[in-house]
C-alpha cells in the first residue's frame, strides 16, 4: 500500500513539476544564503583560533618589556634559574618576496603544552624544526616561502594565515634580533619556590591572559551581522518555501480526500508526506550547500581583506569544508522545511475525509488569518520599539531587529490592503475598480513573496546605509587623525637624538607620538602626549568640547578622552579623570575614534614627560610639503628601513580599498537577496497563474484582450513590488539605525552618525521593480500566448 | 594538539636521538647506531674532575641521584633528581645554536604517595648545564653543586613539592664492569659508568603536609654513551641497594623481546672495593607485578648472586612510583629482606599499558 500512496504522492510533483522546482530551488537558495555566510564565519573563526594559539596571545600570561623594547635572552635564563616557568617568543615582520608576514620564533622545549608550536608541530617534524631550520606556515604561506626563501618549508594549517612559525634562533637570525626576546610566556603551573618578579626583571610587566586583546572579540560585531545577513536571507527563503508547501498540500487536498476514502490511514498518510518533505529538503539542502560553497568561495578573498584591513587580524583567503557550517546548513534545510510545512500539516490532519476538496481555500486566506497577523505584527513592533527604548546589551540589540524586521513583515499584508482599498475607492472606471479589486484579491497568494521583497529590500537599504555611513565617519577619521604626511617608526636601536635633529630641520612639523599604557577610570586605556601644534588644531574634530579645548591640553590643564572611554567611563565634558595618583584633570573633549575598542586619554606633551619620564616616542608624525623627498632621505641618509617610514597617502589608500573590498561584499550581497526575492515573486505569480484563470476568463469575455490583460498582469505586479519597496524604505533606515545606534554602540563602544544616501536607495528600489519586472514578465508572456479555447474551457470546468 | 600529545611529541626527540630507546617503549630501530657520536672503548682512564662534567661528543649522558631518607618519625622517603643531556649532533655551540638538549625529572616518593615532574632545556643558552670544577649541574632553578664533588647541594621545586638537601661523601667512587666500560648487551653495546653510592645527606622536602626534616644515604649514577641497548631489547630493571653491613649492590637485568635478558651487577664492599659479574650472575625473577597507569609492572622481586650468597626479596615502598612524564617508568625506593637486609633504589622501563 505503501508504494501505491507514494506514486499518487509523487504524481502530483509530475503534474507540477514547476512547483516542484520552486521548493526546491527555494529551499536551495536559503540554505546557499546561510551556509555561504556561515562558512564565511567559520573560516574566519578558525583563523583567529589559530592567530591565537600561535601567538599564545589570550590563553597564557605574558612579560613584555616597560618601555615596548626588547628582552634580553640573558634575562630570560636569569628568570629561568630563579624559578619561574616561561618560554621565549621572538617576533616581527619579515618580507618573503614581496609580501610580509609575521615570523614567530619559540623554543619547543619549553613552550608550554597546548599553545604554540604545540599546535603546529607534529612529532616527526620537531628533530628538524630545531636542526634544519624548517619554517612552519599555513598553506597559502608555505607556497611563498618555498618560492622565495632556502629553508625547508613545512605546510601546517593549525598556523595562522600570514604567520610563520619557526625556532627561536632561526627567527633572531632571519629578523636579525639575535639575544633578543620579544615577550615571554608565563607557563600556567609555575613552582612552589620562585623569586619575586620585580627582584630579577623589573623593567618586565605582567600581562594578564584576560587583559590580551582578543581578535575573536572584536570582528563578533562584524560576524554578527554577517550572521543578521544570512539569517534574514534564510527567512526570505523561507518564505517561499513556506507558500510552495502550502500550494501543494492545498492542491493535494482532494487527492488526500481519496486516499483516505479508499482506506489509506491518516497517520500513515501524514508519515509517508513528511518523509517525502524530508527527502525532498535534504537534496535541496545538499544543492543549497553546495551552491553556499561556490557563494563563500566567491566572497572568502574581499571577507579576509576587510578583516585584515579593519581589524588586522589576518584569515585565510581561501576555503576549508567543516562540519560546523554545512552541517548548520543541513539543519536549516530540514528544519526550515518541516516549520514552513507545520501548520500544512496540521490542517491536513484536521480534515474531515468528507470535507469538500475547496481549492481556493488557500487562495483566499481568510480574513481573520489577516488579522491574527496584523496583530501579531503589533505585538512585535511593540515590543522592537520597547526595546530600542530600554534594551540593552548585544543580544537585545540583535532580538530588536528581529521584532522590526517580523513585525514588519507580518504587518505588510495588511498595510497593503488599506492602500490598495484607498486606490480602489479612488477609481471611477470600472476596468479601473476591477484592477484595484482584483489586485487585493491576488494579495493572500503574492503576500509571502512580497514580505520577502520587504525583508530583502530592507536589509540592503540598512546595510548600504550602514557600511556608506561607517566609510564616511571613518575616512573623516582618517583624514584627522593620520594629518601628518609621513609616519616614521623608530625601531629598538634607531639613534632617536638624532632622528628627532634630523627631522626637525627638514620637517615643518614633528609630532612625537608618546603612549603608555594605563588604567583609567577602572578600565584599560592608554595615555597619549601630544605636541599641540596647528596639526591638531586644525583636523581634529571634538563630539563635545570646550572653546580653545587645545590650549587647555597644551598647557596641562586639560585632558582630551576618546568616546569610548567617555561611554564606558560616564565621562562628559568637564568631568574629572584620574590620570595617576596624584593627577587629576578635567576632560575637555570628547573625540570620536573609529580606529581602536579601547579608551583613550591625551594630554600635552610637557605634562605627558613629567609624569612618565621613561616613556620616548616610538613614532613620529612629520608635517612636510615634500614627503617623497624626506621619505628617501630618512632611508639613504638616517638608514631606517623603507618599513619604517609609512606615507600617508598609502596608508589612506590602503583603507580605501579595504571599504571597497566591504562594498563588494555588501554588492554581492544585496544582489542575491533581491534575487531570492524576485524568484518568489515568479514563483508566486506562475502558482497564482493558472488557479487565476477563472478570473480573467469573465473579463477576457466581456471583450479585454488578453494583450491587456497581460499588460494589467505586469502592472499589478510592479505596483505591489513598488509599493512595497517604498513601505522597506523607512523599515531599511529604522534597521540601520538599530545597527548604528544600539548595535555598533554595544560592540564597539562608539556610535555611528547616520548619513542618508537618496540616490542609493533610488537605485535599490528601481533594482527592485526590475527584479519585480522581470519576474511578471514570463507569466504575463504566457497569459499573451495562452489559446483562447484554455480561456473557454473555464466556463465549462468551473468547479 | 593537548599537553599529552605535545609531552610525547618532546619524548620523540628524545626517541629520536636514541637516548630513550630502551628507556620508553619500542625500539623501531632508531639511533641504533652512533652517527659521528664517539664511542665507549674499554681501557679509558676516567680523568677526575673533569669527567664529572658533560661529554657532548657523546650522544647521551646522565647525572642521576636517588635517595632513600627518613623523617623524624621514622617514616621512609624516596627523593628522586637527575639530569639528562641528550645530543642532536656530537658538537657544543653557542646559543640556540646548540645541539645538546636536556631534560631532567625530580621526584619525591613516600608510601602514600609519589610526586614527579620534569624541566626541558637547550644548551647554548645558560638554561641548563654541567661545569665540573667547581662541580654545578643544572636545569632552571634546580641545581647539584657543591666546591667539590664529595660535597653537594642538591634543590628541584616542582608544583607541589621541593626539596633542599646536603650531601657528604663518605667513601670512593666506584667504577662499574671493567674499570668503568659496562657493557649492555651480548652483542657488545657498552657505556662509560661510574657512581658514587656513599652520600650521607641531611636536608629538608617541602610536602603539601608542610617541611619534613630527613637524613639517609643516597647514590649518585654517572653514565654516558652513543650506542643505547641492542635492537632487540625491550627494557631494563635497575637495581642499587645498600645493605646494612655498609656492602651495596648494582645490579641490572636487561630483558629483550623474546623473554631473555642480558645480567651485569657490581658488589661493592664497605671500602667502596668492587667486584664485577658478567652476564648470568645475578638473577632477578620478579615474584608479584601491580597494576599501575594500565600496565603490569614487577614491584616485588626476588635477586640472587650465588657467589655472594646473596638471596633477598626486593620490594617497593610505594607501588604507585609511576614517573608519568614524557617518557613514563617505573622509580622508586625499595626495601631489602633475606640474607643482606637493606634499603634501595629500582628504576623499570620498557613495560606497555595492556
Amino acid at each position: 500500500m505503501t508504494g501505491a500512496i507514494l506514486s499518487a504522492l509523487a504524481s502530483h510533483w509530475r503534474r507540477n513539476r514547476l512547483q516542484l522546482l520552486t521548493l526546491v530551488i527555494g529551499l536551495a537558495l536559503a540554505t546557499s544564503l546561510w551556509s555561504g555566510v556561515q562558512a564565511i564565519n567559520a573560516e574566519a573563526r578558525a583563523s583567529y583560533d589559530a592567530a591565537a594559539a600561535t601567538l599564545a596571545e589570550g590563553r597564557f600570561d605574558q612579560l613584555l618589556p616597560r618601555d615596548g623594547g626588547f628582552i634580553a635572552q640573558e634575562l630570560f635564563v636569569e628568570l629561568r634559574r630563579a624559578g619561574w616557568l616561561v618560554s621565549p617568543v621572538v617576533e616581527g615582520r619579515l618580507r618573503v618576496g614581496d609580501t610580509m608576514v609575521r615570523l614567530v620564533g619559540i623554543d619547543p622545549l619549553t613552550a608550554p603544552p597546548g599553545s604554540t608550536a604545540s599546535a603546529a608541530l607534529d612529532r616527526t617534524d620537531l628533530a628538524d624544526f630545531l636542526r634544519a631550520h624548517t619554517l612552519v606556515a599555513g598553506p597559502e604561506t608555505e607556497a611563498l616561502l618555498v618560492a622565495n626563501l632556502p629553508n625547508p618549508a613545512l605546510r601546517n594549517t593549525a598556523v595562522a594565515p600570514g604567520t610563520v612559525l619557526a625556532d627561536i634562533g632561526v627567527a633572531q637570525k632571519l629578523l636579525d634580533r639575535t639575544g633578543r626576546i620579544s615577550r615571554l610566556i608565563v607557563l600556567a603551573d609555575q613552582p612552589l619556590h620562585q623569586l619575586p618578579l620585580a627582584a630579577i626583571a623589573p623593567d618586565l610587566m605582567l600581562q594578564r591572559a584576560d587583559d590580551a586583546s582578543d581578535v575573536g572579540r572584536l570582528t563578533d560585531s562584524f560576524h554578527l551581522n554577517l550572521t543578521a545577513f544570512g539569517f534574514l536571507s534564510f527567512a526570505v527563503g523561507i518564505f517561499i518555501v513556506h507558500g510552495a508547501i502550502g500550494l501543494a498540500f492545498e492542491q493535494r487536498r482532494s487527492m488526500v480526500r481519496t486516499l483516505r476514502a479508499l482506506g489509506v490511514p491518516l497517520r500513515r498518510l501524514i508519515v509517508l508526506m513528511v518523509l517525502e518533505l524530508v527527502s525532498l529538503a535534504t537534496l535541496a539542502g545538499a544543492l543549497g550547500i553546495v551552491l553556499g560553497y561556490f557563494i563563500a568561495t566567491l566572497l572568502m578573498p574581499d571577507v579576509a581583506a576587510t578583516i585584515r584591513g579593519l581589524y588586522g587580524a589576518d584569515v585565510a583567503g581561501t576555503l576549508q569544508i567543516r562540519p560546523a557550517w554545512w552541517l548548520s546548513g543541513m539543519a536549516m534545510a530540514l528544519g526550515g522545511a518541516l516549520l514552513a510545512s507545520a501548520s500544512a500539516v496540521w490542517r491536513l490532519a484536521q480534515m474531515p475525509v468528507l470535507a469538500s476538496a475547496g481549492g481556493r481555500a488557500w487562495a483566499l486566506a481568510s480574513g481573520r488569518t489577516r488579522k491574527l497577523q496584523a496583530a501579531v505584527a503589533v505585538v512585535l513592533l511593540a515590543a522592537a520599539g520597547a526595546l530600542a527604548v530600554a534594551g540593552n546589551g548585544l543580544i537585545a540589540g540583535f532580538a530588536l531587529l528581529a521584532c522590526l524586521l517580523l513585525g514588519a513583515a507580518l504587518a505588510l499584508p495588511s498595510c497593503l490592503a488599506a492602500i490598495l482599498r484607498l486606490g480602489e475607492g479612488q477609481a471611477a472606471r470600472a476596468m479601473a475598480q476591477w484592477f484595484w479589486a482584483d489586485t487585493r484579491q491576488q494579495l493572500p497568494g503574492l503576500g509571502l513573496a512580497l514580505m520577502a521583497l520587504l525583508l530583502a529590500m530592507a536589509a540592503n537599504v540598512g546595510v548600504s546605509t550602514m557600511v556608506s555611513s561607517f566609510r564616511l565617519t571613518f575616512t573623516g577619521f582618517l583624514d584627522q587623525r593620520l594629518s601628518a604626511e609621513l609616519y616614521v617608526n623608530a625601531d629598538a636601536g634607531t639613534d632617536r637624538a638624532g632622528l628627532e635633529r634630523f627631522l626637525a630641520a627638514r620637517a615643518d612639523a614633528l609630532l612625537p607620538v608618546m603612549s603608555v599604557d594605563a588604567t583609567l577610570a577602572g578600565l584599560p586605556a592608554e595615555i597619549f602626549g601630544a605636541r599641540v601644534g596647528y596639526t591638531y588644531r586644525e583636523n581634529w574634530r571634538f563630539l563635545d568640547a570646550v572653546p580653545a579645548v587645545w590650549d587647555e591640553v597644551e598647557e596641562g590643564k586639560a585632558v582630551v578622552v576618546n568616546e569610548q572611554l567617555s561611554r564606558r567611563a560616564g565621562l562628559r565634558v568637564g568631568a574629572m579623570l584620574a590620570l595617576g595618583p596624584e593627577l587629576s584633570l578635567p576632560v575637555a573633549g570628547v573625540v570620536g575614534d573609529y580606529g581602536n575598542p579601547s579608551g583613550q586619554a591625551i594630554i600635552g606633551e610637557a605634562l605627558f614627560r613629567q609624569v612618565f619620564p621613561d616613556i620616548v616616542p616610538v613614532r613620529y608624525g612629520v608635517r612636510t610639503s615634500d614627503p617623497e623627498g624626506l621619505r628617501r632621505a630618512l632611508v639613504d641618509e638616517i638608514g631606517l628601513r623603507p618599513a619604517s617610514v609609512v606615507d600617508q597617502a598609502a596608508l589612506k589608500a590602503f583603507s580605501m580599498s579595504v571599504f571597497e573590498r566591504t562594498f563588494s561584499v555588501t554588492g554581492a550581497l544585496n544582489v542575491l537577496t533581491l534575487a531570492v526575492a524576485a524568484f518568489a515573486i515568479l514563483m508566486s505569480l506562475l502558482t497564482l497563474a493558472a488557479m487565476r484563470l477563472p478570473q480573467m476568463a469573465p473579463v477576457w469575455a466581456m471583450g479585454t484582450t488578453q494583450r491587456r490583460l497581460a499588460g494589467l498582469e505586469i502592472l499589478r505586479t510592479v505596483l505591489l513590488a513598488g509599493v512595497t519597496a517604498a513601505l522597506a524604505l523607512p523599515l531599511g533606515l529604522a534597521l540601520a539605525w538599530v545597527l548604528l545606534a544600539i548595535v555598533n554602540v554595544e560592540a564597539f563602544g562608539w556610535r555611528l552618525p547616520m548619513y542618508l544616501f537618496p540616490a542609493e536607495y533610488i537605485r535599490l528600489v528601481l533594482f527592485a521593480l526590475a527584479a519585480a519586472l522581470l519576474a511578471a514578465l514570463w507569466p504575463a508572456w504566457r497569459l499573451a500566448r495562452m489559446e483562447p479555447t484554455a480561456l473557454l474551457r473555464i466556463f465549462a470546468n468551473e468547479r | 594538539m593537548n599537553a599529552r600529545a605535545w609531552h610525547c611529541a618532546v619524548a620523540l626527540i628524545v626517541l629520536l636521538l636514541g637516548f630513550g630507546n630502551g628507556f620508553a617503549q619500542g625500539f623501531a630501530g632508531l639511533g641504533t647506531d652512533a652517527e659521528g657520536f664517539s664511542v665507549p672503548e674499554a681501557g679509558k682512564q676516567f680523568q677526575f674532575p673533569r669527567d664529572h662534567g658533560s661529554h657532548p661528543d657523546y650522544r647521551i649522558e646522565w647525572w642521576y641521584l636517588t635517595a632513600n631518607l627518613t623523617g623524624p618519625d621514622g617514616a621512609d622517603y624516596g627523593l628522586q633528581w637527575t639530569l639528562f643531556r641528550s645530543a642532536l649532533a656530537p658538537a657544543e655551540a653557542e646559543g640556540w645554536e646548540s645541539p645538546q638538549l636536556w631534560f631532567g625529572h625530580a621526584a619525591v616518593t613516600s608510601a602514600l604517595t609519589h610526586r614527579a615532574t620534569e624541566r626541558f632545556a637547550r644548551g647554548g643558552t645558560g638554561q641548563a648545564g654541567v661545569t665540573a670544577e667547581p662541580f654545578a649541574a643544572w636545569i632552571d632553578d634546580w641545581q647539584m653543586a657543591g666546591d667539590s664533588f664529595d660535597r653537594l647541594r642538591l634543590t628541584a621545586t616542582g608544583t607541589d613539592f621541593a626539596y633542599d638537601i646536603a650531601m657528604h661523601a663518605q667513601g670512593p667512587l666506584v667504577l662499574h664492569g671493567d674499570h668503568g666500560y659496562s657493557v649492555k648487551s651480548a652483542k657488545g653495546q657498552a657505556s662509560y659508568y661510574y657512581s658514587q653510592p656513599f652520600f650521607a645527606v641531611e636536608g629538608t622536602l617541602t610536602l603539601p603536609e608542610g617541611e619534613v626534616p630527613v637524613h639517609g644515604t643516597a647514590w649518585l649514577d654517572r653514565e654516558w654513551s652513543s650506542q643505547p641497548l641492542a635492537q632487540d631489547q625491550a627494557g631494563w630493571d635497575w637495581f642499587s641497594l645498600s645493605f646494612d653491613t655498609g656492602e651495596k649492590l648494582m645490579g641490572f637485568s636487561l630483558r629483550d623481546i623474546v623473554g631473555g635478558s642480558f645480567t651485569s651487577a657490581t658488589w661493592i664492599g664497605a671500602d667502596g672495593s668492587t667486584t664485577s659479574y658478567g652476564d648470568g650472575n645475578l638473577v632477578a625473577t620478579p615474584l608479584e607485578t601491580s597494576r599501575v597507569d594500565g600496565r603490569d609492572v614487577p614491584t616485588r622481586w626476588r635477586l640472587a648472586l650465588s657467589d655472594r650468597a646473596l638471596d633477598v626479596t626486593v620490594g617497593a615502598l610505594n607501588t604507585q612510583a609511576w614517573m608519568g612524564l614524557s617518557i613514563p617508568y617505573w622509580e622508586g625506593p625499595v626495601r631489602v629482606t633475606g640474607t643482606h637486609p637493606g634499603k634501595g633504589y629500582l628504576e623499570m622501563t620498557g613495560y606497555e599499558p595492556r
